[in-house]
Formats: C-alpha cells, sequence, structure tokens
C-alpha cells in the first residue's frame, strides 16, 4: 500500500514572551498509508494536536514548523504557499474539531455550514452538495436526515453537532481527515455512538485518518495504528492491539496502567452494632434555579427529591451524565446553592441552607474541591497567601505558625515547598489541582466534596491524584463524596456509588460487587464506558430500548 | 504582552522606560503644583505687558496673554488648580465607584437593583447642567467643585467596576472563598480588587483626562476656578482669540494639559512591576 502522508523529521518551535525559543516537536517521522486510521495519544503538552495541524501545513499562532517535511500525497505542505495551501484544505485534507459547538457559526443553519467547502472551492451546485450531505448525515445515523440541515446549531445536541462537524469535513470526499479529541466532551452514552459513526463513514470510504485523543480505550476502537508522544517525540509505534497488549515502552506501560485504577480496597462493611450515626445524612433534597413556582419548586429542577447518607472514613461516589444534578448536589451540600425543600445532616447537626448562616466550625469540616483547579485559584496571590487564608480563618494562626503549616501542608499533597512563592499561572493542570486540595486539608475537615477533580486532568495525573487522595484518607481518616462521570474513577476510591439521572437518584449501590446495577440506566452507563479492547465497540450491544429512553444524543 | 527590553529596577520593582517618562511628567507637574507660588517670575494677575498675545521672549518666556499677563506664571500656578482638583476629583469618584461596584456585584439582589438605578439615574443628568446647577446653587469654591466633579464621574466608575467584579464574582475561587464563609469585605479586597486592578487604573487615567476637560468646560462658563486665578482649561478658553495669531498663549496651556494627561496615561499603563523571582 502506497503512503498517502510521510512526515520526516519533523520540527516545530515556538517563541515565548521571553524571546526564548522553544522546540514543540521535536523531529518526529512516520508515515500513513492509505485507508489507515492512526492515532495519536499523549497527554496534554505533547504536541498531538500540533503535529496533526502540520498536516493541513498549518502551525498555530506563535508557532512555525522550523524543519522536515510534511508529504502529502507528494505534496510538501510545509513547502506550498499558503494559496496552495488553502486549496487542498478541506478538499484533500479536513478537520474535525474538538469542540463541535465552538466551530459552528450559531447564526447561520446547519447546512449552509456543511456545504460550505464545496461552495468555497466551487465543487458541485449547491442542489448536488445538498443530496450529498443528507447522504452523509443518513450514512453518520442521524435522525431526520432530510430536515436536519435547516436546523441551527442550538437545536441539536452536543453528539448531533459532532457528527454534522464530520460531515462538514467529508463533505468533499478527503483523502485524509484529522479528528482532534472529537468525543472528548461528549458522555460516554453518546460517545458510543459518536465512534461508531465515524468507524463506519471512515471504513465505506475507505478514508485516512488521523484521530488525536489521550483516551486510550477510545482510541483502542478505531485505529489501526497508535503513536504514543511525550515531549514533542514519539516514544512508540505500533498496532493498536500490540500496543494494547505488549507495550514496549515504559511510558506506553504507565499509560496503561495509568488507564486501570487499582481497585480501592474496601474497608469491612461496619456491622450493625459497629455502625455510628452517619456523618452526612441527605434528606430529600430539592432543589433548582430559576423563579419558584406556585408549588414552591424552582422552574429549573436540578434535583428532586435526593436523598442518601454517608459513614464516618467512607466514600461515596456520585456518577452520571452531564446536566443529571451531580454538581448541583455537592453545591448544595456546601451551601452554595441553597435547596428549597430538604435537609442536610452533618455530623449530627442540621446545617442551615446557605453557607452565609453555617457556623464557622460546620463550614471548616466540610470542604469542597472544584473541577477547574485553574479558576478556584486566585491569579493574583501566591499561593502560600492561599493556602494561608483558612489557616488565619479558621484557626486564627499567626504569621509564623502558618508559614510552618503551609509548608507541611505541600508536603502532604507532596509538592515542592517553593511552589508557595508562585502563583498559580506558574503551576501546571495537576500541580494546581493539587494544591486546591491542600487548602481543602488547611481546614482540617471530616468530608471533601470533590466535585470532577480529575476529569480535565490526563490520565496519568489524574492517576496520581487518586493514589494521593487515598493515602491522605489513610493518614488522616477523612471521608470523601466523589462526583464524577468517569465509572472507572470512582470505582477507583469508592465504597459505595449512587448512580443520578435527570435530578433524580435512580441507583444507590457497593462498588465491586459481582451482581453489578440493578437499574435500566446505570447498567447503560456502566456499558458504555470503553473497554481497553479493540473488539469492544463492534460486539457491544446496547438494548436499543434502553438507549432510545435515557440516551440524550 | 511583550515586555518592553529597557527595564529599570529598583527596590524590587522594575518599570519599562515607557512608565517612567509618564511618571516623570506626572512627578514634575506634582512638584510644580507644589512650588509653584515660590518659582512664578510675575503675579500671575499683573498685566506686565503693554501688547496682548506677546511673543516668546527673554523677558516672558512663553509669551504673554489677552490682557498682556505672562503666561509662564499663569500656566505655572494653574498647574495647581487642574493637578489638585482633578487628582483629587478622580480619586474620590474612583474610589466611590470601585468600592460601591464591587459590593453591588458580590452582595447582589437588592442592594444592587436599588444603586444601580439610582447611580444610572444620576447618570443620566448632562454634567455640564448638573455643575451649573450645584455651583449656581452652593456658590463656586474649590471644595464645591471637587465634590461635584467627583459626584459627576462615580457612576460610570460604577458601571465599569461591577461589570468587571461581575464575572469575577462568578469564578471558583470567589465560590470557594464564599463556602468557606468569609464576608463581603474579605471578598471585596481580596478576591476580586487584585483581579480587576488592572482596567480600574487605565480607567483612573481616562477619567482623569475627562475631569480636567470638564474643569476647564466650568470654568469657561465662570462656575471653575475664579479669576484672576485660572486653570489651564480657562487659561486655553480666555486666550483662545489668540489662535489665529499663532500666539504662544494658547498653545502653551493646551501643552500642558496634553502632557499632563499622557503622562498619566502611560504611567498607569505601564505601572511598576514586581520583580518575583521565579528560580526559588
Amino acid at each position: 500500500m502506497a503512503n498517502l502522508v510521510e512526515i520526516r523529521d519533523l520540527k516545530v518551535e515556538a517563541t515565548s514572551d521571553a524571546g526564548r525559543v522553544i522546540e514543540i516537536i521535536r523531529g518526529v517521522s512516520f508515515d500513513i498509508a492509505e485507508g489507515e486510521i492512526v492515532a495519536l495519544i499523549g497527554e496534554s503538552g505533547s504536541g498531538k494536536t500540533t503535529i496533526a495541524l502540520t498536516l493541513m501545513g498549518y502551525a498555530r499562532n506563535g508557532c512555525r514548523i522550523s524543519g522536515g517535511s510534511v508529504s502529502l500525497d507528494g505534496r510538501d505542505m510545509v513547502r506550498l504557499s499558503e494559496r496552495e495551501r488553502a486549496a487542498i484544505r478541506g478538499t484533500e485534507v479536513s478537520y474535525v474539531p474538538q469542540s463541535a459547538a465552538a466551530a459552528f457559526n450559531p447564526a447561520q443553519t446547519i447546512m449552509d455550514q456543511v456545504v460550505e467547502i464545496t461552495r468555497i472551492h466551487d465543487l458541485m451546485p449547491r442542489a448536488d452538495a445538498e443530496q450529498r450531505a443528507v447522504s452523509l448525515f443518513k450514512a453518520l445515523n442521524l435522525p431526520n436526515p432530510q430536515s436536519i440541515g435547516s436546523r441551527y446549531p442550538h437545536q441539536v445536541s452536543g453528539g448531533q453537532l459532532q457528527r454534522l462537524s464530520a460531515a462538514m469535513a467529508l463533505i468533499a470526499d478527503p483523502k485524509l481527515v484529522i479528528f482532534d479529541e472529537p468525543t472528548t466532551a461528549l458522555d460516554v452514552t453518546t460517545q458510543i455512538e459518536v465512534l461508531r459513526a465515524f468507524k463506519s463513514v471512515m471504513k465505506k470510504g475507505g478514508m485516512s485518518g488521523v484521530y488525536v485523543s489521550h483516551d486510550l480505550a477510545v482510541v483502542a476502537q478505531i485505529a489501526d495504528r497508535i503513536i504514543v508522544l511525550k515531549g514533542g517525540e514519539i516514544q512508540e509505534v505500533g498496532a493498536t492491539e500490540q500496543i494494547l497488549t505488549a507495550p514496549q515502552h515504559d511510558y506506553t506501560r504507565e499509560l496503561l496502567s495509568a488507564f486501570t485504577p487499582k481497585q480501592h480496597a474496601r474497608p469491612q462493611a461496619p456491622t450493625a452494632a459497629a455502625r455510628k450515626p452517619p456523618l452526612l445524612d441527605v434528606l430529600d433534597i430539592s432543589a433548582g434555579y430559576g423563579p419558584i413556582q406556585a408549588d414552591g419548586l424552582p422552574l429549573m429542577r436540578a434535583l428532586k427529591s435526593v436523598s442518601f447518607r454517608l459513614e464516618e472514613g467512607r466514600n461515596l461516589g456520585v456518577i452520571g451524565e452531564s446536566g443529571c444534578g451531580k454538581s448541583t448536589l455537592a453545591r448544595v451540600i456546601a451551601g452554595i446553592l441553597p435547596q428549597v425543600k430538604g435537609d442536610v445532616i452533618f455530623d449530627g447537626r442540621q446545617l442551615a441552607r446557605s453557607a452565609a448562616h453555617r457556623q464557622k466550625e460546620e463550614l471548616r469540616k466540610l470542604q469542597m474541591v472544584f473541577q477547574f483547579a485553574d479558576t478556584a485559584l486566585n491569579p493574583s496571590k501566591s499561593i502560600g497567601d492561599i493556602l494561608s487564608r483558612p489557616l488565619s480563618f479558621y484557626h486564627g494562626m499567626g504569621r509564623r505558625q502558618q508559614e510552618s503549616r503551609v509548608c507541611e501542608l505541600l508536603d502532604m499533597v507532596r509538592l515542592p515547598r517553593a511552589v508557595r512563592h508562585r502563583r498559580a499561572s506558574e503551576l501546571s493542570g495537576g500541580q494546581k489541582q493539587r494544591v486546591n486540595l491542600a487548602r481543602a486539608l488547611a481546614a482540617e475537615p471530616k468530608l471533601i466534596l470533590c466535585d470532577e477533580i480529575t476529569s480535565a486532568l490526563d490520565t496519568v495525573v489524574a492517576a496520581a491524584i487518586l493514589d494521593l487522595l487515598k493515602e491522605l484518607q489513610r493518614e488522616l481518616g477523612l471521608s470523601y463524596m466523589f462526583i464524577s462521570h468517569d465509572l472507572s474513577t470512582v470505582q477507583a476510591i469508592c465504597d459505595e456509588v449512587i448512580v443520578m439521572y435527570n435530578g433524580e437518584k435512580v441507583e444507590e449501590m457497593a462498588t465491586g460487587l459481582e451482581e453489578g446495577p440493578g437499574h435500566p440506566y446505570s447498567r447503560l452507563l456502566f456499558s458504555s464506558v470503553p473497554k481497553l479492547d479493540t473488539r469492544w465497540l463492534d460486539s457491544l450491544e446496547l438494548d436499543p430500548e434502553l438507549v432510545s429512553a435515557f440516551a440524550r444524543r | 504582552m511583550m515586555r518592553s527590553a529597557t527595564q529599570f529596577r529598583a527596590a524590587g520593582y522594575s518599570i519599562n522606560i515607557v512608565g517612567l517618562i509618564g511618571f516623570l511628567l506626572v512627578f514634575s507637574w506634582a512638584l510644580v503644583a507644589i512650588l509653584a507660588p515660590w518659582i512664578i517670575p510675575y503675579p500671575i494677575g499683573e498685566i506686565v505687558d503693554f501688547d496682548y498675545f506677546g511673543p516668546i521672549s527673554d523677558k516672558f518666556w512663553l509669551g504673554t496673554d489677552y490682557l498682556g499677563r505672562d503666561i509662564l506664571s499663569r500656566i505655572l500656578m494653574g498647574a495647581r488648580y487642574t493637578v489638585g482638583i482633578s487628582l483629587i476629583a478622580v480619586m474620590i469618584s474612583c474610589t466611590l465607584g470601585v468600592a460601591l461596584g464591587m459590593t453591588a456585584a458580590v452582595v447582589g439582589g437588592w442592594f444592587d437593583t436599588i444603586l444601580s438605578r439610582f447611580l444610572d439615574a444620576l447618570n443620566s443628568i448632562p454634567s455640564k447642567l448638573f455643575g451649573l446647577v450645584v455651583v449656581a446653587g452652593i456658590g463656586s469654591s474649590i471644595p464645591v467643585l471637587i465634590m461635584t466633579l467627583a459626584i459627576i464621574y462615580t457612576p460610570g466608575a460604577y458601571r465599569f467596576a461591577r461589570a468587571l467584579s461581575v464575572n469575577i464574582n462568578t469564578m471558583d475561587f470567589v465560590t470557594v472563598a464564599r463556602a468557606r464563609g468569609e464576608g463581603t469585605f474579605f471578598l471585596i479586597r481580596s478576591e476580586i480588587l487584585p483581579n480587576i486592578l488592572g482596567p480600574v487604573l487605565a480607567d483612573l487615567g481616562l477619567r482623569f483626562v475627562f475631569i480636567v476637560l470638564l474643569l476647564s468646560g466650568l470654568s469657561f462658563l465662570g462656575l471653575g476656578v475664579q479669576p484672576p486665578n485660572a486653570d489651564w482649561g480657562a487659561l486655553v478658553r480666555e486666550n483662545i482669540g489668540g489662535l489665529p495669531f499663532g500666539a504662544p498663549a494658547v498653545i502653551f496651556p493646551s501643552i500642558a494639559i496634553a502632557s499632563l494627561t499622557i503622562g498619566v496615561n502611560l504611567l498607569i499603563d505601564n505601572l511598576p512591576q514586581k520583580i518575583r523571582d521565579r528560580s526559588t
């Protein structure tokens, strides 16, 4: 088979604000055969998107291709003029972005945007282009293929929009399609449908593809070959099966082991006699947003009569898809969003609905860590100042005491002490999340609410954070309420899991049990999590009734 | 942001050349304002030249005005009024506006609604008319002028600060502080203010220029600084008749206004930055 793409010794450089030249890609070479799908995998900052973009002869602002060649179908994209590249983009190589919602213009209909490439390159008359678009909609398994084009981007769901952006990329029948993390922002149940659609269209059309992702399990379903990247260099190249089963490079092994976190060693379930009163008892909570209606409930109900209890020293996982109310639950417990109905009883005392009316001691024992580590840290304060505040606020510590305690906290979360003089923007994502954790620990809490704290992090970094959480629990006797959409992280740390759907708790169960979930929605959710098996997607059979009832595609 | 190659360092702070120029301009005018009574060559009210709109000469460095008074002396003394009144007024209006704006954003609800509508109503009164009524009612004195100018420019500063604070207020780190149980004052001072300081200072620079211009407008109407004293705006106005003759009497007060306002803006856009050692 002839090679469609040949990349030789590619180098990309960027110039920093200080005028320093940074090598982002350091001499990468690989080929893509015709009809082959190659995955680029690695953590954020490993250069995977940068490489993918060079296939279109494009380098992001401030970057430039400084060496090597990228030959696509015999032409070197690096040497072509901008005009020649523009002629190739869209017709021979096209791009499916990570966030389809951001890639569509909200003011134009979907059809206008899908056929835009044929208009720009003057490929075919509008009517033909529309016909082709409709057949692509069918191939991508979109509902109402005849009429979906006349809608506007906000009138379709996220998963549909992602498939529509693929239709946009495929309309001119390109030889190579670049997928840049197209399913990362989607829910697992939606992700399956999108992956299936991509796979069938690519195989049918015999197109080559580059699939950029950090998720090994997703890549395993769609790619023929995997290229593992780190720090702008290729670590390992191999067929998908070989990478998954017999990785050669240490880094690949690290990635694989991070993907399957160790199961949580469950403490013995307490016997009835030893049963302590629960640490957290949530009774019949309803909460939401918008004006209060006649029945005393808000217009948008995010939580509908949710109850659960959590015992001291144990961990509770809350899982569900986006919009199921799991973050709202944490906000209600933390007093950020007062509930309209129901009670939160924590450590034997009923908590006031709003944090403003709670006592300092109650607030101290209940801390929360947020999903986005960077927005949760004040960018204009040093890490030392951020960590000192809860110390003086809750414990009334003096300057010197604070300083030594800040050092202790940084040791606890495995950060170098010198970090305290830095600001949040000077730390990496994983380091920031550790600082957030240290701030919660500074209060010496009994319970930490973790709201998706690992989902914005790379797998390897996330696994390290989970290990840290477990270790801290052993040392300090904490309890966690762990909110996530990712089943494997929850299984790694929690004793019990509650599954939420559309604001309701649909199931409560212990992790690691043989029988598995009972509620149909939990079954759908659990079976939708991609596995590290190349045949998983093809062999997966979901009950279509279940899917139509629960999956919001 | 591109870092300028020329940086000056002192006492743990660094400032670039543009900021330094701005600082020197503002500092020298402030010095002039303080020292004016001792350095003026002629008393400001005295007619010293028989010619009007006199040219630059050995005796009158910047020429003479429409009555034959020495322009250099009048500019030097005018600095007291322009720099003093405008600076104090802009400080009051920005402090008040920013403090109220941040409070409204953090507290929200009724407090925010009522305060915002009240200040909007204040904003809807034309500034010259407002000044006219107040000064006509109470009489013109320097404290009255300062307070009038401050009140006229408070709603703008409030709107600006509130819009910025509302954005910061939704950030997670503010939520964290709220959940910790922090009071409004801490939220404003420690979480919000440091993050809006840059734009607020830039706004202060602009507002300063507006106040200088409004002050000269009021002086023109006879409501500002009372003769024989004059601020720079009034100097421009009273000598505007000399423009066809290219009289220095109208050019130099204009240059004085320009140098002060540009100096303030250069300084504010390039404030000294604390040197933070990244290696530790």
